[in-house]
């Protein structure tokens, strides 16, 4: 495996990376090829995941996970994602659906459904994206009536990842229309709800060994006691989850790269062409440079935002233990500004990298590369959706850009006082 | 009933690991050490034993250097109630029948601090010595009935244990009065990856270590001086000579080639 620059990790940090990396290797490799070809959802992987705890490393101990942070969750995704990218959703994509609990949940609504999610035994998912609200979430047309202590939804979600396999779903719907996106709301709908069911199974160019459904909800009764952070603070809980989910995708966009590379590495060393390995050609060589710095670039820059956020948000939790309030508002409290910047500049810069080396490696590998009974070219398809999903890479230029706007807005304004 | 099982596990180079010099001679620099792939099946099955059967107790024991206690702090993460580190300089050059006294004395201690022991697993083998022989030999020490090559366990109740043994033409099915002891097979059981909290249980325990003295080893059975086999001469095997490799970019170019290699030398 190729070696990449040690990022000073905890003793604990590095048994997550060895047990993550053991796993794959054992139970993922065997059955990636199987689950891409055959679209198939392995169960016996979540078990295995299950059984070693790695989906609650980053979660607090009080809720069943084992105190870590997103840097925890960062490191089993890539690691995961080294052998199968598809396959590491399960535990990204619960992650997705898990980090709005944590940051919005009542200690009510955590002590519900956290500790099912650290321990495996239930899966997550985000639903957000409908058929006319994708980079625009706030176009989102399913509706929440408000019926005495329930709200009734009326909808349907596109692309959810996780989909039908997952038991718990975060579900954005409009609670109040007239205010437009003021009224889009966050809940938390469980698997077997009357009136939630499952439309079609999308067939993908990439991760296919994870299920993307159509999510339908009709005159489905969900209890007011499951709204996230409030009726109308739905943008809200999106926006915040996103600061802490993007950088997962990241990793899971490095952990594609990195299998990648290893798999052409290994072919190209051996691959004779004019009486010599062409690993030995310059032209190969030049290529091989460029993957693996661009990989140690966007590693770096996952875990230094990851080692940020972590500080701030495992204050906010031990904070929000002690007090009562939402992990959110401490947050809020210990840092005003939003982590959006970096959060976004990692999935960015990470799944474009992704891209262009799993690109390289198929070019490197030339024609087997391109063929299936190669893993390589099954990399190249799975990095595609991560310059797309949790938001695509130009609505990550936008937000980037627009917060340093912000800030030098905000900055010549406290001058402007100031003189 | 609840059992009181042991698995007897070894501590080897990892496989696929061994380097040899120019001389031939190991680079045991260069070696990684973990427990002996066969030993790990005798540890599954140990482990599952405690699942199926509710209350039982589960330990791993071995017999070897410090560096030992790696492979005890694996079967702690993967989830055994206690383990057993056997160390002792005196102990070192000690043959098959020597080690087999060793952990059989190892054993009886075990039984005397948890009042019994029910079953001893071992793997049929190790991956190093490869002799087969410590299994059966605990058990003539202990006096207690074995059986080898056991690819499954039937049934287990307090006095009694049903196993399928794996034969050349086919499979016994032999009951034996508990205790006793089984050297499994790698169809037993496919053997499971540790969990992170057991992983972390595991740095922290403290591994109890006895010496020849707290199991009352017999000084003449122990060690050179206790073990019968002498090793006159260790060699290579011969170095494959000739052969070709067939280079191909698919599986489907590279069969391809070798079939028709094969019909040019008139194989086929």
């Amino acid at each position: 495996m190729l070696q990449t620059l040690d990022l000073e990790f905890t003793e604990e940090q590095k048994e997550i990376v060895n047990l993550s990396r053991q796993l794959a290797e054992k139970k993922i490799k065997p059955i990636r090829m199987k689950c891409d070809e055959e679209e198939h959802f392995p169960w016996e992987i979540v078990e295995e995941l299950r059984k070693a705890d790695l989906f609650g490393v980053y979660l607090p101990a009080e809720y069943g996970g084992l105190g870590g942070g997103n840097t925890e969750l960062c490191l089993v995704t890539e690691e995961v994602a080294k052998v199968c990218g598809g396959i590491a959703l399960c535990v990204a994509g619960t992650g997705l659906g898990t980090i709005p609990i944590l940051l919005m949940g009542s200690e009510e609504q955590k002590k519900r459904w956290l500790p099912d999610l650290a321990g495996g035994k239930k899966l997550g998912a985000f639903a957000i994206t409908e058929a006319e609200a994708g980079s625009d979430a706030t176009a989102l047309k399913t509706t929440a009536k408000k019926d005495g202590d329930h709200y009734i939804l009326n909808g349907s979600k596109s692309f959810i990842s996780n989909g039908e396999v997952a038991e718990i779903y975060i579900v954005f719907a409009n609670a109040n229309p007239a205010k437009g996106p003021r009224g889009i709301t966050a809940f938390v709908v469980d698997k077997g709800t009357p009136g939630f069911t499952f439309g079609k199974k999308e067939q993908k160019m990439g991760i296919r060994a994870n299920p993307t459904y159509e999510l339908f909800f009709d005159n489905c009764r969900v209890p007011a006691a499951n709204v996230l952070g409030g009726e109308g603070y739905g943008l809200f809980v999106a926006q915040a989850t996103f600061d802490f989910s993007r950088p997962g995708v990241g990793a899971q966009a490095i952990g594609i790269a990195e299998g990648a590379l290893d798999e052409a590495i290994h072919y190209i060393r051996v691959r004779k062409q004019f009486g010599q390995p062409i690993i030995s050609f310059q032209a190969i060589q030049h290529m091989i440079a460029d993957c693996a710095t661009r990989i140690e670039a966007a590693r770096s820059l996952l875990y230094n935002v990851n080692k940020g956020m972590d500080v701030v948000l495992k204050e906010a939790v031990s904070r929000s233990l002690a007090s009562g309030k939402t992990v959110y508002q401490e947050l809020r409290g210990l840092k005003p500004e939003r982590l959006t910047k970096y959060s976004a500049m990692v999935k960015l810069f990470c799944s474009d990298v992704a891209m262009q080396v799993t690109t390289d490696c198929v070019q490197m590998c030339g024609g087997i590369g391109y063929m299936r009974d190669f893993p390589v070219e099954k990399y190249m398809r799975d990095a595609k959706v991560t310059q797309i999903y949790e938001g695509t890479s130009q609505m990550q230029r936008n937000e980037i850009a627009m917060m340093i706007i912000k800030e030098y807005a905000t900055a010549a304004k406290a001058q402007a006082v100031a003189v | 009933m609840p059992l009181n099982v042991i698995a007897c596990i070894k501590q080897t180079p990892a496989t696929g690991a061994i380097q040899l010099d120019q001389k031939g001679e190991i680079v045991t620099s260069a070696m990684t050490y973990g427990i002996s792939p066969l030993d790990e099946y005798a540890l599954e099955e140990a482990l599952r034993i405690k699942e199926r059967v509710p209350g039982s107790w589960t330990a791993a024991l071995t017999m070897g250097p410090a560096k030992a206690q790696e492979i005890l702090r694996e079967s702690i993460a993967r989830g055994c109630d206690a383990v057993y580190h056997l160390s002792d300089d005196a102990f070192e050059g000690s043959d098959t029948y020597a080690t087999s006294y060793i952990l059989s004395q190892g054993i009886r201690k075990i039984i005397a601090e948890k009042g019994k022991v029910d079953l001893v697993i071992c793997a049929k083998q190790a991956s190093d010595g490869e002799t087969g022989q410590v299994g059966p030999a605990i058990a003539a020490w202990l006096d207690w009935p074995n059986v080898s090559f056991v690819k499954k366990i039937e049934e287990t109740t307090d006095k009694i244990i049903r196993v399928v043994r794996m034969m050349e033409d086919g499979q016994d099915v032999v009951e034996m009065a508990l205790p006793a002891l089984i050297s499994v097979v790698k169809e037993i059981a496919e053997p499971r990856l540790p969990s992170l909290k057991g992983k972390m249980a595991a740095k922290k325990a403290v591994i109890p270590t006895w010496k020849a003295a707290d199991i009352s080893a017999d000084a003449a059975k122990i060690g050179p001086g206790g073990s019968p086999t002498v090793i006159l001469k260790k060699e290579l095997p011969p170095k494959r000579s000739g052969g070709m490799k067939i280079d191909g970019a698919t599986a489907q170019e590279k069969a391809r080639k070798l079939v028709e290699k094969m019909k040019e030398l008139k194989l086929l």
